[in-house]
């Protein structure tokens, strides 16, 4: 009994302490940012209660300054085709190399395969001089092509979903005269709502969070997307931790606020995405 | 009933749909139609693979056997002089040492993610919320983490703060010397991606049939023979992907060590110093056999792992 009071006193203590862990920097940079410049200046301790909890003003400044509205804006229309399209070329890839058999189709399979051992990092030298080449560089078009084109993890996830569909249906649909465009518009796209719904969320996070991509194709102010334009706070706000913060907790917010609306979901996606 | 046919027409290969019978023989034009239809779906999907995925690697195996700077229209062959460059010049090689502190953290993440997983997944109070807490920095920005963890490790920043509470007076710049920088930066990256571990194992382990913990507890097992004979090999298929993610991803560190130090103070990763090579040295043939050789590793890496763990799922029936 005394023993496995000690074991769960042990775990629980383990777990407050992961927990204060996880949210003792966090809750530094929240405290930070409602510091004001004064406060910095007196080195109170990053652990001191600001004077004003309610002083927004580095929120104004870093919102403004920061260009976070042209950033938000630019992640939205990214997000918006990104996702699209990666919905659109995923379900209709799953949905070809499942429903038929075609020439060559075990080379296409092979294709996709070996391009998810792929890791994107290592290929973008090349890639930079492709997008160069179609006149896509600086511009909103090269983040989203690329996104659309090499996610391989959600095909992955459309296929087992398609998978499940039985085929009965799609025979029901064909007798009655429907063409294969037909039987995906109607019946296979309706029933992947659930597949739809873990991709959109895995692609939207990890789309909202990128930084490489944009950073490397879209240098110009104006394309600035949340990472790239929170990046460059370190720039003209240098040592001024009191607007850096609050432009990191204004980046971050959006990601709490979608992750407490959708915990489960978002847990699954994970799942499913990660081990396909 | 219906349960076994809808399983026997999804397990059937797609042929029959394709070559089901016809009240009449089809024109040609219709057989063609129908021989085209997988293509016309596809058509979109690998025009991307190709010019996005295939397209670079060869173009970027070719540029290594050249001196190109990325920039001006010619291209000399030289041969496999940047692969003997990458392979002789120390500092260009050295980047690889970096990542020794990454794979050591990535252990640490592993056994962490495994414990707080094992733990979670039993009864304890205030579960999701402690769920919620160790997955949440997965999902956070990149920059925005850099930042956080900047701030964080400060001089009397907020790490000085905290181990001040408890006396001890460190006035130390803890990004400011190769090896406490590299130990940092390792340390945020565990932050940052013990929770993706952890609700990975988590899913493994839920998806293990509750019956046998009540089976073994029957049998007179205690919580580390459960894991050792249960949980353990039920979550394998998982663990050997989390350990693959870990080395490829441990050699291609990039985001935070760039955003935080700018690959400063040695903190310099084989990504960080690819980009550099290519982007602001123009040496783009250098940086591609430096990608091809990343690329090569990780290649290898997962051979040798596919070859160890076989992909068929565990049977614990």
């Amino acid at each position: 009994m005394t023993r496995s009071a000690v074991a769960r006193t042990l775990v629980y203590l383990s777990l407050i302490a992961a927990t204060v862990v996880v949210l003792l920097p966090l809750a530094a940079v929240v405290l930070t940012s409602l510091k004001s410049e004064k406060e910095m200046a007196d080195d109170s301790g990053a652990l001191a209660l600001p004077d004003d909890l309610l002083n927004f003003g580095n929120y104004a400044t870093a919102f403004e300054d920061g260009r976070m509205l042209s950033a938000f804006a630019n992640t939205a229309i990214i997000l918006v085709f990104a996702i699209g399209g990666t919905v659109l070329i995923g379900s209709m890839t799953a949905y070809a190399i499942d429903r038929f058999t075609f020439r060559f189709k075990k080379l296409v399979v092979a294709l996709f395969l070996v391009a998810a051992l792929v890791p994107g990092v290592t290929t973008q030298v090349a890639t930079f001089q492709i997008v160069n080449s179609f006149g896509m560089f600086d511009s909103l078009w090269a983040p989203i092509v690329l996104y659309m084109g090499t996610d391989i993890v959600s095909i992955y996830i459309f296929l087992q979903f398609v998978r499940s569909i039985p085929t009965s249906l799609d025979e029901a649909a064909r007798l009655d005269g429907a063409h294969a465009f037909t039987i995906y518009r109607r019946i296979i796209f309706p029933l992947l709502k659930p597949a739809i719904a873990t991709v959109v969320i895995v692609k939207g996070i990890t789309t909202y969070n990128d930084f490489y991509i944009p950073f490397l194709y879209m240098p110009s102010e104006d394309l600035g997307v949340i990472s790239t334009s929170l990046f460059r706070f370190k720039g003209p706000f240098g040592a001024h931790w009191e607007t850096i913060s609050a432009g990191a907790v204004l980046v971050i917010l959006p990601t709490l606020i979608v992750f407490l609306l959708l915990q489960r979901f978002i847990y699954n996606g994970f799942m499913r995405g990660a081990t396909r | 009933m219906t349960d076994t046919t809808e399983k026997a027409a999804v397990q059937a290969p797609a042929g029959p749909v394709g070559a089901a019978p016809e009240p009449a023989p089809a024109p040609r034009t219709a057989r063609l139609w129908r021989g085209a239809t997988p293509w016309l779906f596809l058509l979109g999907p690998l025009a991307l693979l190709i010019v996005f995925t295939y397209a670079p690697i060869a173009n970027m195996v070719a540029y290594s056997f050249t001196d190109w700077d990325g920039v001006s229209p010619e291209l000399h062959y030289t041969g496999a002089e940047n692969y003997a460059e990458l392979f002789t010049r120390s500092d260009l090689f050295e980047v690889f040492w970096v990542s020794g502190y990454y794979l050591a953290a990535s252990v640490f993440q592993i056994v962490a993610a495994l414990y707080f997983a094992t733990i979670l997944s039993f009864n304890v109070r205030f579960r999701n919320f402690f769920k919620g807490v160790l997955f949440f920095p997965y999902l956070v920005n990149g920059v925005a983490i850099g930042f956080v963890f900047l701030y964080f490790f400060q001089d009397g920043g907020t790490l000085d703060s905290v181990l001040g509470l408890f006396g001890v007076e460190t006035d130390r710049a803890w990004l400011g010397t190769p090896e406490s920088a590299n130990t940092s930066l390792a340390a945020v990256s565990v932050w940052r991606y013990l929770g993706l571990n952890f609700v990975l194992f988590l899913g493994a382990i839920q998806s293990i049939p509750g019956e046998l913990y009540e089976a073994a507890e029957l049998d007179g097992a205690n919580r580390w023979h459960q894991f050792r004979h249960i949980i353990a090999p039920g979550i394998k298929p998982v663990l050997s992907l989390t350990v693959i993610l870990s080395i490829s991803g441990s050699l291609s560190v990039f985001e935070i060590p760039y955003i935080m130090t700018g690959g400063a103070t040695g903190t310099e990763t084989f990504v960080i110093q690819t980009v550099k090579l290519a982007f602001q040295f123009n040496k783009t043939g250098l940086a591609s056999a430096a990608a091809v050789v990343l690329l090569l590793i990780v290649l290898a890496v997962t051979w040798v792992q596919r070859r160890l763990v076989p992909d068929d799922k565990v049977d614990l029936a």
